[in-house]
């Protein structure tokens, strides 16, 4: 939040009698220097927010909105004015008076308010003084009326805010030196500002039985201070009523009062929203101080959905992972599995090139002898036996590498796992999350076709629970029995009731009908299915049966399930062969894992590529180690077709290199070299295949063409949907691989 | 300096002051928290009776359907008074189904209000007013003979299961002072009564407490024979004579 600067702004009341106070003039922002004590200069923390912020008025300085505050009027003449600290603001009407200071580039002090949650009103920080009201207003809870004089920095606010927070130290245990939260906590930050050097609290200070909300969260329930984000955060956000608030008074607490175990795949969620040491991680507890950690703003991988995040780093070391806001995709959330996945990227890692001796065992050599034994084999074998498989966490520039390195040995049979027999590469709108994941949000009718996504894309369930929360929407589903944190319909389980719907027979098709935005979602699991061609045909007969496909609204979705999938669709990697690997010589795994290896044939020479020793490399005859996404700089699109990069974090260990050097070293010693030798290199190679993989964090919409498909003869078998995922905590090998994750694995699910 | 001195001499008087004994004052009959016990876990099933099914829906009947929610309070009432005065968590479990939200929003109210017991009470259950007139009529001397009559302590049950003792705040008898309350679970939902003993003394509150074991019925109210509700001992003093009617002006001579 920022308010550390608080502390050095409570200082500046006394400079009003000696202006010439240094750390005061450098810390005040020289437009609006007069008259403010509690203020703050969000242009040197937030710049992009600041620049992108309307100018609400053009008297007097310019003020900048804080936190990206924006001022969005849906009725123009519902504007009103309100005045704070002197200063007029112009804000639609509804807004509270928090909201109106915040647009106006006020900071005010606050616990419970949170702009994603709905407001409580419960910690009293956000005390203002309104003129001619006779108290303090808490601002988050009231409402702004056209011209409110606003005053935040007055004795009156500061003596009411100063009470507040020496109420709510009263039961604090003030263990900030033991405390995880230490340093980014925001009791402590707000204490520098308005609390005292000495309490007059002399009593006993109360205690607070810890909860176990399972593996991950971590409890003190003693330092809780009532602000029921966490509450607030699983009721409307996770979807799961467990957390409440027990007794009252002093004895109120926090609790599940049933022993359970929050089973929310969200659920990392709320160390982020506690403003105090109270729901802590449990795998990073006592392991850092956030003040000696690395931040790298990278992306997450573990789904298709391409999570933002920060990596957080010491030395070597991955130390944690959090979320970056990114309003399109994550919005301030990550999903479990992204957030403490990261103890997989110590453990089971390939460190040295390695070669399968004749005995069965691994034995560690060079790069050259690797990199030669590969290449020797390469060009004995046929070029059509020759198969490439890129896995489920594969950048853009490893793809494309693997395929022109195929290509040049003369195999066209290179693929992306996860994306079945002859993929649909060629329209973008047949693969991707078409009304993009903030568009859904528009949407009122939802038809989830094979698709669970609280398992497959958290975020995007997170989207569809904030959409039925917000407008009602509708949901149908049609898929094998799974768990729904909205109102969901079961309409069936398999093909058959797609064809029900089609042929408006079924009782959801009036709802279909009647949809204004109606939104169809395909889970990439049917591209595994051999009639999946008859399936996308059928859903297309629905998608034009409920309008939803028009110029202004594209509702038919796909969400995908690996984060390389829709990089590899859009680089063309699509096999030649159906059955390649029945006949397969040299077998190219790229972080492959969940190949079917059963077909290939016994004498096949096989290279797996990839970070971690995970299930393909059991059948491995050379191990080439690679880097993970925490170690380099790759680029993935996300499910919905924006291309984003992640950034190094931390060096790789031990020898393993970048994927795609690995396979410009091998093309080398293969006799067929690559023309690029850099990033920069290869990135202008994929400009020319997929330019839209290059304009990073872009959003690059499919077009849409859905006459172009052409008819399909194919029969649609009643087999019924299968789920994509069967462990939401395991789907990759950094997750297989983590200890957190098989924890969680066991203490949750067997709970469902 | 003065004033640390000061300060210092003031902490150590409180100190003393803190020292003289005072039993811990817990209102609530339970933790925040649900533990298991052979009689209280969510497995138990726990179902409204046949009667009380009639019950349920003519309360939800005063609550618009998108509200049920509403309904919580009186149905956790009802509950407790069919299950012996207190609240085991797979009753509060059969409410949240009732009234269809999550269990949670039900432990939330039920922990709020301390006249929900979520432990075991005795069939009657006697709360001494603890609000401050009646404290100063003697409401702890109460409280102690009647713990020590019942040889048990606060909010435990005797070992007959018959009696328990809580405490209560203002019931809004303070004229009447010093007042207990007997919320009699004996007879289940149907028969349950809630009664106010005022003006009651150490040496009655014995009695009272002997009458109801032995089934009777002691009378309800005022427990001082020279006080008619709540008038003065020993009848009125003044206002004796019939009110004059209000004085009304004289609209005529104006």
């Amino acid at each position: 939040m920022g308010f550390g600067v608080l502390a050095l702004r409570a200082s500046r009341t006394s400079s009003a009698i000696n202006r010439c106070f240094s750390v005061s003039r450098i810390f005040a922002n020289p437009s609006n220097r007069h008259s403010r004590s509690i203020a703050s200069t969000p242009e040197l923390r937030n710049a992009e927010a600041a620049a992108e912020a309307p100018q609400t008025q053009e008297i007097h300085p310019p003020r900048t909105p804080l936190a990206g505050a924006r001022v969005h009027f849906p009725k123009p003449e519902d504007a009103i004015e309100v005045f704070v600290d002197g200063f007029p603001v112009t804000i639609p009407k509804g807004m509270t008076v928090l909201q109106a200071c915040e647009v106006a580039g006020v900071d005010i002090p606050r616990f419970c308010y949170h702009s994603r949650l709905s407001i409580a009103g419960n910690c009293r920080m956000c005390l203002v003084e309104v003129e001619k009201s006779p108290k303090p207003v808490a601002s988050c809870a009231m409402p702004a009326l056209p011209g409110m004089k606003i005053k935040t920095d007055t004795p009156v606010a500061k003596k009411a805010r100063e009470g507040v927070m020496e109420f709510l130290l009263m039961n604090h245990p003030l263990d900030c030196p033991i405390c995880d939260q230490g340093g980014e906590c925001d009791l402590q930050d707000q204490s520098m500002a308005f609390g005292s050097d000495r309490g007059r609290f002399t009593d006993v200070k109360r205690s607070v039985v810890d909860k176990n909300l399972g593996p991950l969260v971590k409890t003190v329930m003693t330092r809780c201070i009532q602000c029921t984000r966490c509450v607030r955060f699983a009721t409307e956000v996770a979807g799961v009523q467990d957390l409440g608030m027990l007794g009252r008074g002093s004895g109120e607490e926090i609790g599940t009062y049933v022993e359970k175990l929050m089973t929310s795949e969200l659920s990392g969620n709320v160390i982020d929203i506690c403003p105090v040491g109270a729901l802590t991680s449990k795998p990073f507890a006592f392991k850092a101080r956030n003040w000696e950690l690395k931040a790298t703003e990278t992306i997450d991988v573990t789904d298709a959905v391409g999570s933002n995040i920060r990596i957080d780093s010491r030395g070597l070391e991955v130390m944690r992972i959090i979320p970056r806001l990114n309003e399109d995709i994550n919005e301030e959330w990550i999903s479990d599995k992204t957030r403490f996945c990261y103890d997989g990227l110590k453990r089971q890692r390939l460190n040295d090139p390695m070669i399968r001796g004749p005995d069965g065992r691994f034995k560690s050599v060079s790069w050259r002898d690797a990199l030669a034994i590969v290449a020797e084999v390469a060009l004995q074998v046929k070029p059509e036996e020759i198969v490439g498989v890129a896995g489920r966490l594969s950048d853009a520039e490893s793809m494309i590498a693997l395929k022109d390195f195929l290509n040049r040995m003369g195999s066209n049979n290179v693929w992306c796992e996860g994306n079945g027999v002859r993929p649909n590469a060629d329209l973008r709108s047949g693969y991707l999350l078409n009304s993009s994941i903030s568009g859904l949000e528009k949407a009122d009718v939802f038809l989830l076709v094979g698709t669970q996504p609280r398992i497959e894309a958290p975020m995007v369930n997170a989207r569809i629970h904030k959409t039925v929360r917000a407008n009602h929407a509708k949901v149908g589903y049609i898929g094998p029995p799974t768990d729904f944190n909205y109102n969901c319909k079961n309409l069936g389980t398999g093909p058959q009731t797609l064809l029900e719907i089609a042929e408006g027979r079924h009782p959801f098709c009036s709802a279909l009908l009647a949809a204004k935005n109606p939104a169809i979602i395909v889970g990439a699991g049917l591209f595994e299915r051999k009639d999946k061609d008859s399936i996308l045909s059928v859903i297309d007969s629905i998608a034009k049966l409920g309008n939803v496909v028009r110029p202004d609204w594209n509702g038919l979705n796909f969400l995908l399930l690996h984060a390389a999938q829709a990089a590899s669709l859009d680089l063309g990697l699509v096999p030649e062969s159906d059955n390649s690997i029945e006949s397969a010589k040299f077998l190219y795994l790229m972080g492959a894992d969940d190949v079917e290896l059963d077909e290939l044939p016994s004498d096949a020479f096989v290279v797996y590529q990839g970070h971690h020793g995970d299930r393909s490399v059991y059948r491995a005859n050379v191990i080439l180690p690679a880097s993970a996404f925490s170690e380099k700089e790759g680029t993935y699109e996300n499910t919905e077709g924006c291309s984003q990069q992640t950034l190094p974090a931390v060096p790789t260990v031990g020898d393993a290199r970048d994927d795609w050097k690995i396979i410009r070293a091998l093309s080398e010693v293969a006799g067929v070299c690559l023309p690029y030798d850099n990033l920069a290199g290869i990135r202008s190679r994929i400009s020319v295949v997929a330019p839209n993989l290059l304009r990073v964090d872009e959003r690059e919409p499919a077009l849409i063409h859905t006459d172009l498909k052409p008819d399909c003869q194919q029969k649609m078998s009643t087999e019924p949907f299968s789920s994509a995922v069967d462990n939401f905590y395991m789907t990759d090998s950094i997750t297989r691989a983590s200890k957190i994750m098989a924890q969680c694995s066991a203490s949750l699910l067997s709970k469902k | 300096m003065f004033a640390r001195l000061a300060t210092k001499r003031f902490l150590e008087i409180r100190q003393i002051l803190l020292q003289s004994p005072q039993p811990s004052r817990s209102l609530s009959t339970a933790l925040n928290y649900h533990i298991d016990s052979p009689d209280n876990s969510p497995d138990t099933p726990w179902e409204f009776s046949a009667g009380n099914k009639g019950r349920v829906k003519e309360i939800l009947s005063h609550y618009p359907s998108n509200y049920k929610q509403s309904a919580i309070i009186p149905l956790l009432d009802l509950a407790q008074q069919q299950h012996g005065g207190w609240l085991p968590v797979s009753a509060m479990n059969a409410v949240a189904k009732v009234v269809q939200v999550a269990p949670i929003r039900v432990y939330e109210v039920a922990t709020f209000y301390s006249m929900f017991n979520r432990t075991k009470v005795g069939k009657y259950h006697l709360l001494v007013c603890g609000t401050t007139p009646c404290m100063i009529r003697g409401s702890r001397e109460i409280e102690e003979a009647l713990l020590k009559h019942l040889g048990v302590k606060r909010n435990e049950v005797t070992k007959d299961g018959l009696f328990s003792v809580g405490e209560m705040e203002c019931m809004g008898c303070c004229v009447n002072a010093p007042m207990i309350t007997v919320a009699d679970y004996s007879k289940g939902s149907e028969g349950y009564t809630y009664n106010y003993y005022e003006d009651i003394t150490p040496k009655r509150v014995v009695e009272i407490v002997e009458m109801l074991r032995k089934g009777e019925a002691p009378p309800v109210g005022t427990q001082n024979p020279k006080r008619i509700r709540s008038g003065p001992e020993g009848g009125n003093t003044t206002l004796l004579s019939e009110p004059k009617p209000p004085p009304c002006r004289d609209l005529d001579a104006c």
